[in-house]
């Protein structure tokens, strides 16, 4: 059994992120907007859409969601599911889609995300046993998890912090170029990353995600739409997915992710080398992530994340192209939506609507959802057929 | 004293012997009769072979810092000054997410620590650890 060439995506709605939420923003709203973007953008009619895989947001959670937020949007589905994992949530979406198609129970997925983020929200839930061994020692949201994970790798490998800064640059070098991204009037020098205030020792505040608010949709169908289709249809081709951790303390290393096994999986699937894609679009909560994600999913060897990240030019024009969106570090988190901006990112490139920012003969490339603290890892890989 | 901000356990069925031994400044965890791994945070069943006899049994309250951060910025109200979040590697195996009780500056990947019973409030006591 495989997924290779099962599905496509055949169209996008993404909004740019807004730093707040205006008077009358909802997250529903924001799904309904970027709902519409998309079906537009797929030459389809809404009656078309006969599957929906959406993502709770933290800003109105609640339970029996997917067909709330299918009444809100007007849809009849014969497959609706809430997908909760994590930052790995919207890849997630695209294989649980294209799995769903190709057992013949739907026909045009909607993946759905949006989130309202305002400063000072509090952090999303955790279950019990998060509230008993992790909150009272202030093992509380995610930046903990990530710096204990960096400082680890500086440990093992001497990775040095002008390494880890250097993915926040080369992304905003990307972002520059990209209208939607939050950060995208100035460029930022390893100087300014590594001076800028430090949070959670080693991580400066230019190398963590800022929230905002937005959302983005993707609309994956049968190879029958696709092939009619008003875009050229992205296929996906692998997919890999693993989890063996939900705190990071209790993960079997701090260094080595599970993105190792869902990558494996998902280059298994399409068939194909690493050397094979023309750009990657690694979840990069933070910089320490993106430089796990190059080691564990095989584009270098584990430890010389740093050295291949100051060796190579991870700008849409370098040898390296890595999150020309700018990365969620320039685009901004919208929730889950800053997942999704990996995958639309993907998109656009290989349908060649990269704009300024476009990546020569892009026909390939490599996305990877991370959830939590490098738990969830959801590996794609997508391709535009010539 | 000023009343004591910062989240504390709710101990569940599971985990309440974990906490009474605490209160005693007694660190003991499970461990399996199946397997012999101790587990770290209580379970009703072994995570490694899905045994269902787990004894408690005291242990040495040594270990080395896996990692560590100092938290300048907290995404919880209450810890408003910077500390030092760790886990710490049990000399029995099990990691633990604890603080570690010393100048942030000090710790260090690697240092060996020993087991701090802090009594946060009469009826609280966390398990933090200290240089060794
Ligand atoms: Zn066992």
């Amino acid at each position: 059994m495989s997924l290779k060439g099962k599905a496509a995506a055949i169209g996008i709605g993404e909004l740019k992120p807004m730093k707040e939420p205006g008077p009358t923003t909802t997250a529903l709203g924001l799904m309904a907007q970027v709902t519409a973007e998309a079906i537009a953008d797929s030459g389809l009619d809404k009656r078309d859409i006969d599957g929906l895989l959406v993502g709770m947001p933290f800003s109105d959670p609640g339970f029996i969601y997917p067909a709330s937020a299918a009444e809100v949007l007007g849809l009849e589905v014969r497959m609706l599911n809430v997908v909760d994992i994590g930052g790995a949530s919207p890849a997630g979406m695209i294989w649980r889609a294209a799995a769903a198609i190709d057992a013949g129970l739907c026909n045009a997925v909607l993946c759905l995300v949006a989130d309202m983020n305002r400063a000072g929200d509090q952090r999303p839930p955790t279950v019990s046993v998060q509230r008993e061994f992790e909150s009272p020692y202030g093992n509380i949201g995610a930046n903990c998890g990530y710096a204990m994970i960096a400082n680890r790798h500086m440990f093992e490998f001497g990775t040095r912090p002008e390494q880890m800064a250097k993915v926040a640059v080369d992304q905003r070098a990307n972002a520059l170029k990209n209208p939607l991204a939050t950060f995208n009037e100035k460029p930022l020098t390893i100087a300014e990353v590594l001076g800028s205030r430090m949070i959670v020792d080693p991580l400066h505040l230019y190398e963590i995600v800022s929230p905002v608010t937005g959302g983005a949709a993707v609309i994956v169908a049968s190879p029958e739409i696709a092939r009619r289709a008003k875009n050229p249809p992205i296929w996906l081709i692998g997919a890999g997915e693993y989890a063996n951790h939900a705190t990071i303390t209790y993960a079997p290393s701090l260094t080595e992710s599970p993105i190792k096994i869902a990558a494996d999986a998902a280059f298994k699937m399409a068939g194909l080398e690493r050397k094979d894609v023309d750009f990657v679009c690694p979840y990069d909560c933070y910089t320490i992530t993106v430089l796990v994600t190059l080691e564990d999913a095989g584009f270098c060897k584990k430890g010389q994340g740093g050295p291949f990240i100051e060796e190579h030019d991870l700008t849409w024009k370098g040898d390296f192209p890595c999150n020309t969106h700018g990365g969620q570090l320039s685009f901004g988190q919208p929730g889950l939506a800053g997942g999704m901006s990996h995958v639309t990112e993907a998109i656009r490139q290989l349908m060649g609507r990269g704009g300024a920012r476009q990546v020569k003969d892009a026909s390939r490339g490599y996305v990877n959802g991370n959830g939590g603290i490098m738990s969830e890892q959801v590996s794609l890989v997508l391709e535009r057929r010539s | 004293m000023s009343e004591y901000l910062k989240p504390l356990p709710k101990p569940s069925p599971t985990s309440l012997p974990f906490w009474d031994s605490v209160r005693r400044h007694q660190l003991k965890l499970q461990r399996c009769s199946a397997c012999h791994k101790f587990i770290y945070y209580p379970r009703t069943r072994c995570p490694y072979c899905m045994g269902d006899r787990l004894e408690w049994q005291p242990v040495s309250g040594r270990g080395k810092v896996y990692s560590y951060t100092v938290v300048r910025r907290a995404s919880h109200r209450a810890f408003m000054d910077p500390y030092v979040l760790a886990i710490v590697e049990l000399e029995e195996g099990p990691r633990m997410t604890t603080n570690i009780v010393a100048p942030p500056e000090s710790v260090r990947v690697d240092m060996p620590v020993a087991v701090y019973f802090d009594d946060v409030t009469p009826d609280n006591t966390l398990v933090k650890f200290k240089p060794a």
